[in-house]
């Protein structure tokens, strides 16, 4: 997509998205694009570090829940606006991310994986031990009352997500293009050669990390306002972090729209399965779908794609 | 003239195996070095050393007069010290063009925008036979092609020094003259060269100066003739 037709796009998509918060009443349309955008903001983050440099990251949730726990901190502590929040969050989550990849980068494939995922338990466990945001027994908070223009406390959830959704996808698309995405996708092919080439991998994985744990902590930071209660087992939860890592591999890890055709496929039809037959369906789903996609088309639908165009071409 | 290169000392240990001791070596600006030896003499270990993709133990590598050995191999490229691997390892996902961008963009800073490195990139590949090539993906070449990637990447990195580490192997003889028209192309322009290479007839053809490794240490160096003749050469490398 070239850069005119991207920036229309996603004007359009905004467009679309006020209009609907007009015209649309019932409040589960808003709850489930919300869970949606959530999870697609999450798939394009960890897409950064999984997809464009090749390192898995199997503690997504865990900076998940941080964005959110830094809400709840903000919350209590000085009752900041939500924007400031998100910001703080992002903040927050990036300089962790900073410090992951500092401690784990030295760590390759199934090491740097492990790494993560007990990062992960060793947040939880803080939280979980740390009494003023709750503890183990969680935390409730109040919606506001003021929501802006919109209708409802919901609406404005809904196009704020909207928003962070489409600035990560254009952040992550930038970054693919850019000298600075050829560097690391030099990093997943190749790191001795990419050094060789004159590329500082080390730096260059920190960014990532860093842009990655931001964007996580930018997700997780709005969802108290959405979910009202949080606790450590909900907002840890390993389903985040395995949705994180499922919608690009299903859409494609290669290229930016991976994660997003994965989210939005992935993310929709969970929320349909819910609805119609039942919420522990949605697990099996995923699981399903990414073993599919892992054994037939491990390129993902933007490969299955490329594949189409070059046998017409 | 001071050398563009000098090896002084220089030891590296992988656990309680030594594979490079006392290294001392010069290389003038300009030259044609053959580095000869037999497998598991420790060639490669050496380039790895000098390139920064190993850190020596002891001893010190200087480039151009500076101190570099304890800097990081993407220092060393943008100092221009480029290479070739021994196994070709290409950005399997990009194309053969984008190969070309990275060490272009990052070692030998080509900031002047998109068209200025495809240019270059292009420039580079045309020297290089891989022209027609360019938009292809760089996973799917073939072995001979896939070696012309191999020193096209490592040009495109503008280097003052060129390692080739045994860019010949298993090549046909005709392919095996069309790689070495091209490295002399190279130092005729102006890049000093050393070549790891275990096809003789090239070696002896390219090389101003060719020196042995066996077992970590050097045992022989001199003109090609030199070295051919040398009983302690004969002895270890070539069998008499």
């Amino acid at each position: 997509m070239r850069g005119r037709g991207f920036w229309a796009a996603s004007a359009a998509l905004l467009a679309a998205g006020l209009a609907f918060t007009e015209l649309a009443d019932n409040p589960y349309y808003f709850n489930a694009t919300y869970v949606v955008l959530q999870a697609l903001i999450m798939a394009v983050a960890w897409n950064i570090l999984g997809g464009f440099t090749g390192y898995v990251n199997f503690g997504s949730a865990a900076f998940f829940a941080v964005g959110a726990y830094t809400t709840i901190f903000l919350q209590k502590a000085f009752g900041l606006p939500l924007p400031l929040m998100i910001l703080a969050a992002g903040l927050a989550c990036g300089l962790i991310g900073l410090g992951v990849g500092y401690l784990t980068l030295r760590l390759k494939g199934v090491y740097f994986a492990i790494a993560t995922l007990a990062m992960g338990i060793v947040l939880e466990t803080l939280v979980n031990n740390w009494s003023y945001v709750g503890g183990a027994k969680g935390t409730f908070m109040l919606t506001p009352d003021e929501h802006l223009w919109f209708d409802s406390y919901s609406e404005m959830l809904f196009m704020i997500m909207l928003v962070l959704a489409l600035g990560s996808i254009a952040i992550s698309r930038a970054l693919s293009s850019s000298r600075l995405g050829r560097g690391l996708a030099a990093i997943r092919d190749d790191e001795v050669a990419a050094e060789c080439s004159g590329v500082p991998t080390l730096r260059l994985k920190l960014v990532s990390t860093t842009v990655m744990g931001a964007m996580m902590g930018v997700a997780g930071a709005p969802y108290p306002y959405f979910v009202t209660y949080v606790d450590p087992i909900s907002a840890f939860n390993l389903f985040i972090a395995v949705n994180a890592i499922a919608m690009p591999m299903i859409g494609g890890t290669s290229h930016w729209a991976g994660p997003v055709i994965g989210a939005l496929l992935v993310g929709s039809a969970q929320e349909v399965i819910t609805v119609t037959i039942s919420s522990e369906l949605n697990v099996l789903l995923v699981g399903i779908m990414l073993v599919l996609f892992i054994t037939l088309a491990p390129q993902g639908i933007v490969g299955l794609a490329r594949k189409h165009w070059r046998k017409r071409s | 003239m001071s050398a563009l290169l000098e090896v002084r000392g220089l030891a590296k240990r992988f656990g309680g195996f030594t594979a490079l001791e006392g290294i001392t070596l010069d290389v003038a600006p300009g030259e044609r070095l053959g580095l000869i030896g037999p497998n598991g003499s420790g060639k490669t270990t050496l380039i790895n050393c000098v390139s920064g993709a190993l850190f020596n133990d002891e001893g010190r590598v200087v480039f151009e007069g500076r101190d570099i050995t304890r800097l990081p191999p993407f220092q060393r490229a943008r100092l221009g010290i480029a290479r070739s691997f021994q196994i070709p390892k290409p950005f399997r996902s990009m194309t053969v063009l984008d190969n070309l961008r990275v060490p272009l963009e990052y070692a030998a800073h080509t900031r002047t925008g998109q068209r200025r490195a495809e240019d270059e990139a292009m420039r580079v590949l045309e020297i290089m036979g891989l022209a027609a090539r360019a938009d292809q993906n760089s996973a799917g070449l073939t072995q001979v092609d896939m070696r012309k990637l191999e020193l096209a990447r490592a040009m495109a990195a503008h280097p003052r020094l060129l390692i080739s580490d045994e860019a010949m192997a298993g090549l046909s003889g005709a392919e095996v003259d069309e790689v070495l028209e091209i490295l002399f192309k190279l130092n005729a322009a102006g890049i000093t060269i050393i070549m790891i290479e275990h096809i003789m007839q090239a070696v002896m053809r390219f090389s101003q100066r060719v020196v042995c490794l066996d077992a970590g240490h050097i045992i022989c160096e001199g003109t090609p003739d030199q070295t051919v003749a040398n009983a302690d050469v004969q002895r270890a490398y070539l069998g008499a």
